[in-house]
């Protein structure tokens, strides 16, 4: 009796085991991702200043947030780059995994080539390409002195276009990544299709537009995916390459935030800011996450 | 993966050929220029610099600005140089990176091979957690380091990385684990094996692949980590991408460019050494989160 008893102890033991493993990751998780986001949330509906405190001011934060020019620009900001970003990525990436698809020598050289800027810190390659970019030391001086007198380069200078220099430092770090992963999908295509389709006559670029790229959905909507989320994360590169400025003129949400949060002792707005950087993830994520999920099961 | 070292059937001609390896000879050296202007100008002196001439090699070749970015730069008050913050950074990295992998391949280990009501929706939630905007977590996580005696801290920095972090982790060893035989698992349990047992000897011994994996995609993003360094640590435990940070922005005396990109180099050269090494992997990982596996 004693006997089973124990070996029925030992097999309910051996059920709970598996949970108890997992408990504290989730637990974490809990705590420190899905609380966190509940105070903030709450945080963000307070008078909130220097510290948090807790007088509920209802939805004030977020009336005074879509006040501000700021966020305006920030989000104005965003549009820009996160558009341009993910269609140059996309474009470049895809471009050059059709490239290197074609049974390039040296295929082995360059692919760590391509892909080694995402290794980086954007702190490092900020600090490069700030000093690449600089009119007075980098591309225009060097210009300048290979005999190019008339070459004008002044972009990250100029309010109106500092944008596209962000765009450019992050399209450098990242496009490589997106190529591997086009290329990850191009090696999966059957390659017994395509023989048959160039037997019918059909010419490379009606291969590539009806036969390849349509093959390729799941690799778009990933790139898409990453990139949206890597664009809404963007803050590094902003405060090593232009620390927001000329003037506001490379604000994102995600500077605003931190700005108004630990310097300007404005942190019921900064968390309204943060809610509304989650919800746009969220809308994105969601759906693709609960696709894969359920395909998976 | 035989179809991965050979390209496409499609066929092209002389002239295309020609093109394409053109444009990808450009893309190559476009990938290059920024390593390149940061190697060739971290070891000019800085007089060849302020004259301009980013691209041309030096006329006198120094070590003098990395012996400088690494001891001698002025970073906060006292002039230590990055050593000291290349050591926080490793003290943060090394512990961060070594528990979300084990947590990573136990929780996938659990969700794979144990299963239960549920359990979809729990990893569904760990999933998501990676993706979140961490601006969200600021505020709080900042008031719970300072509740716990932690702000400021390497170790406060090693808790955050450690929650951040475990979602990807999981996501691997899941994933990885997922193809790997029940039947073995429920074999060894009806010869009377333990949880920890089937683990320790039969999923362990074949989790090197994917632990690889996990560990270089930890160690590259923990390292590369700037947001939380600098909201949490921004004094002498600071991590060396804050470190850096303050090097290059700090407004005081002469702009020392040569240094400024030695130190750069300095930052970067953990990862992309961790990359030379296992880049193959490295790539595979980041499929692995990214392309459905």
């Amino acid at each position: 009796m004693a006997a089973r008893a124990e070996a029925d102890l030992r097999t309910r033991l051996q059920n709970w085991i598996p949970k108890l493993v997992l408990s504290p990751s989730l637990a974490m998780i809990f705590v420190f991702v899905y609380g966190f986001i509940l105070f903030t949330l709450y945080l963000s509906f307070t008078d909130s200043r220097m510290l948090p405190s807790f007088g509920w001011v209802g939805l004030e934060n977020y009336s005074k947030l879509w006040r501000l020019s700021h966020w305006e620009i920030s989000l104005t900001n965003m549009g820009i780059f996160a558009g341009l970003y993910i269609v140059v990525c996309t474009v470049i990436g895809l471009m050059l995994a059709i490239f290197l698809d074609q049974k390039i020598r040296g295929e082995g050289v360059l692919r760590p080539l391509y892909l080694y800027p995402m290794a980086l810190s954007f702190i490092v390659t900020g600090t490069a390409w700030k000093w690449f970019l600089d009119p007075g030391i980098g591309l225009e001086n060097t210009m300048h002195l290979w005999g190019w007198e008339s070459f004008s380069f002044n972009w990250i200078k100029d309010r109106n276009y500092a944008i596209y220099c962000l765009v450019l430092a992050a399209v450098w770090q990242t496009s490589g990544f997106v190529m591997a992963m086009f290329l990850a999908g191009l090696r999966g295509i059957d390659n017994e299709i395509l023989k048959a389709a160039q037997m019918d006559g059909a010419s490379n670029w009606n291969l590539y537009r009806r036969i390849i790229i349509p093959q390729l959905r799941p690799a778009f909507l990933s790139a898409f995916v990453i990139l949206a989320h890597l664009a809404i994360k963007t803050f590094d590169l902003v405060i090593a390459l232009t620390g927001g400025g000329p003037g506001r003129a490379t604000e994102l949400p995600a500077t605003f935030m931190y700005s108004y949060t630990f310097t300007r002792n404005q942190m019921g707005i900064g968390a309204a800011s943060a809610v509304i950087m989650l919800m746009t993830i969220a809308a994105i994520m969601i759906p693709y996450l609960y696709a894969e999920l359920r395909e998976r099961k | 993966m035989a179809a991965a070292t050979q390209g496409t059937a499609i066929r092209t001609g002389r002239v295309a050929r020609t093109f394409i390896y053109l444009v990808l000879l450009l893309f190559a050296l476009f990938y290059m220029l920024p390593l390149y202007v940061m190697l060739v100008n971290s070891v000019k002196p800085l007089s060849e610099i302020t004259g301009g001439g980013m691209m041309n090699l030096p006329e006198i070749w120094t070590v003098e600005p990395w012996r400088k970015a690494w001891s001698e730069a002025q970073i906060g008050v006292q002039p230590t140089g990055l050593k000291p913050y290349f050591w926080n950074s490793i003290k943060m990295v090394v512990p961060a990176v070594a528990m979300s992998t084990i947590l990573g391949a136990l929780n996938g280990y659990v969700l794979t091979k144990w299963r239960f009501r549920g359990d979809t929706i729990l990893f569904g939630l760990m999933l998501f957690a990676c993706f979140i905007p961490f601006q969200i977590v600021l505020i709080p996580m900042a008031r719970v380091l300072g509740v716990l005696g932690l702000a400021g801290s390497t170790w406060g920095l090693v808790l955050v990385h450690l929650v951040y972090g475990i979602g990807f982790t999981t996501l691997y060893f899941r994933n990885y684990y997922a193809a790997f035989p029940t039947e073995l698992v429920r074999a060894a349990q009806i010869d009377g094996a333990g949880f920890f047992q089937i683990f320790w000897r039969i999923l362990l011994p074949s989790s090197g692949p994917i632990a690889v994996v996990s560990i270089i995609w930890q160690f590259t993003n923990i390292w590369n980590d700037f947001l939380f360094g600098a909201s949490f640590a921004a004094g002498n435990g600071a991590p060396m991408t804050v470190a850096l940070n303050n090097l290059v922005q700090s407004s005081t005396g002469v702009k020392e460019y040569n240094v400024h990109f030695a130190g750069a180099i300095l930052a970067a050269t953990p990862t992309l050494l961790v990359y030379i090494v296992a880049g193959r992997y490295f790539v595979r990982g980041l499929m692995a989160g990214s392309v459905k596996g």
